[in-house]
């Protein structure tokens, strides 16, 4: 039931700009509407992005709130991956990593079929 | 009047918002083929153009989740998107609130669709939009399916979703255009963003040009997860669309897997039998 709590918090946060001033404004007050454990209020103020991904913060709503503190993409997903080191599997959901070569190497060797055409 | 124009694309947020990381080439080429796809809606002289999207939260959350929706308003808000994110400027795109109710009640003959008078777009219609009408002087009908919060609707409700649009679209006397948008095989958002699965997506595209009903709905949920990850559900926009061709043979405009953007780029129509 919490992690829906978290997951409620962050969509209002990343539809609704009156939701976001006032988190800007009055953060407490905000969090305080939401039933959250210490852990999860630890990682939205933080934020602490790898944390919110092991809970199994759906990423569609994840990378928005990532977007809302200006955490670059690249950091964003680095930030996953530290949280996995850190915090241990993914708890819940359907966004846990199944392994992947990275884009960088994934390019190059896309670059290297295309040259071979 | 029948439906007009039927095809399906990627919706990715990376394609606006990571435009320049791609490869220059590849960028280029998938833009234009979003340009013509523009041109080739425009040619049918449209009157509305319903989007089949599979929103990311934008409207609807876990506390009262429709497996089926369609907005009913003269005007929509968005992206929702941080516009730094997705450098796409918000704006309100118009809808036709009359046409939406009158689509509506034919799709509820069949299936049993949510109607929404709020509805803000984000990246699932918004960038699709962005190259499509990127004035904004078409009114878009939006409806969505829920490929994001399990429990999902079964592949073949999403056929039948495409039917009763197809069916509600032939029935009024506006000119109707209708596309699909998700992702194929992808990991978006997760440590794995860029993993594609290129044989996979081979196949699911083979299926969807064949328009071949039995082949498409063979997908499980499990098997989707395991092969094309979590944003693989996506493909019942594109399962929607198959369905709304009537029969109709697809052809595949353009594919390319980009990393950077997560998916396999992707844009597809169908011809159209009356």
């Amino acid at each position: 039931m919490s992690l829906y709590q978290v997951q409620k918090l962050i969509y209002q946060l990343n539809r609704d700009p009156r939701t976001r001033q006032r988190y800007a404004e009055e953060r407490d007050v905000v969090l305080g509407d939401y039933d959250l454990t210490a852990e999860e209020v630890g990682a939205l103020v933080k934020p602490d992005i790898g944390l919110l991904y092991v809970l199994g913060v759906n990423g569609q709503l994840l990378m928005h709130f990532a977007a809302l503190h200006r955490i670059e993409w690249l950091d964003y997903l680095e930030r996953m991956r530290m949280g996995l080191m850190e915090h241990g599997p993914v708890r819940e959901g359907v966004y846990a990593p199944t392994g992947y070569e990275g884009v960088e190497a994934h390019d190059a060797r896309l670059k290297a079929e295309r040259e071979t055409r | 009047m029948p439906l007009v124009y039927c095809g399906a694309c990627s919706h990715a947020p990376g394609i606006t918002g990571r435009a320049e990381r791609a490869d220059t080439q590849t960028r280029q080429a998938l833009e234009s083929a979003f340009r013509r796809m523009g041109d080739d809606i425009r040619a049918t002289r449209a009157d509305a153009l319903v989007v089949i999207a599979a929103e990311h939260f934008a409207n609807f959350f876990m506390n009262n989740m429709p497996a089926f929706a369609i907005g009913m308003a003269d005007g929509y808000e968005g992206p929702i998107e941080d516009e730094a994110f997705l450098r796409i400027e918000r704006t309100t795109v118009p809808g036709n609130k009359a046409l939406s109710r009158r689509l509506i009640e034919k799709v509820m003959q069949t299936v049993d669709v949510a109607y929404a008078e709020e509805w803000k777009f984000d990246h699932g219609i918004s960038v699709p939009l962005h190259f499509l009408t990127p004035d904004y002087d078409l009114p878009i009908v939006p409806a969505n399916i829920n490929c994001q919060g399990p429990p999902l609707a079964p592949l073949a409700r999403a056929w039948a979703f495409g039917e009763a649009l197809r069916r509600a679209a032939d029935a009024v006397p506006e000119r109707i255009a209708l596309i699909g948008t998700g992702g194929l095989s992808h990991w978006p958002a997760t440590p794995d963003s860029g993993k594609i699965n290129q044989e996979w997506d081979r196949e699911f595209l083979r299926r969807w040009s064949a328009n071949d009903r039995e082949a498409l709905l063979s997908y499980t949920d499990a098997e989707i997860y395991r092969e094309a990850g979590q944003g693989g559900f996506e493909i019942r926009t594109f399962i929607a669309a198959a369905a709304a061709a009537k029969g109709g043979k697809g052809t595949v405009e353009f594919c390319e897997p980009v990393p950077i953007f997560a998916v396999s780029c992707t844009l597809g129509s169908f011809e159209l039998r009356a």
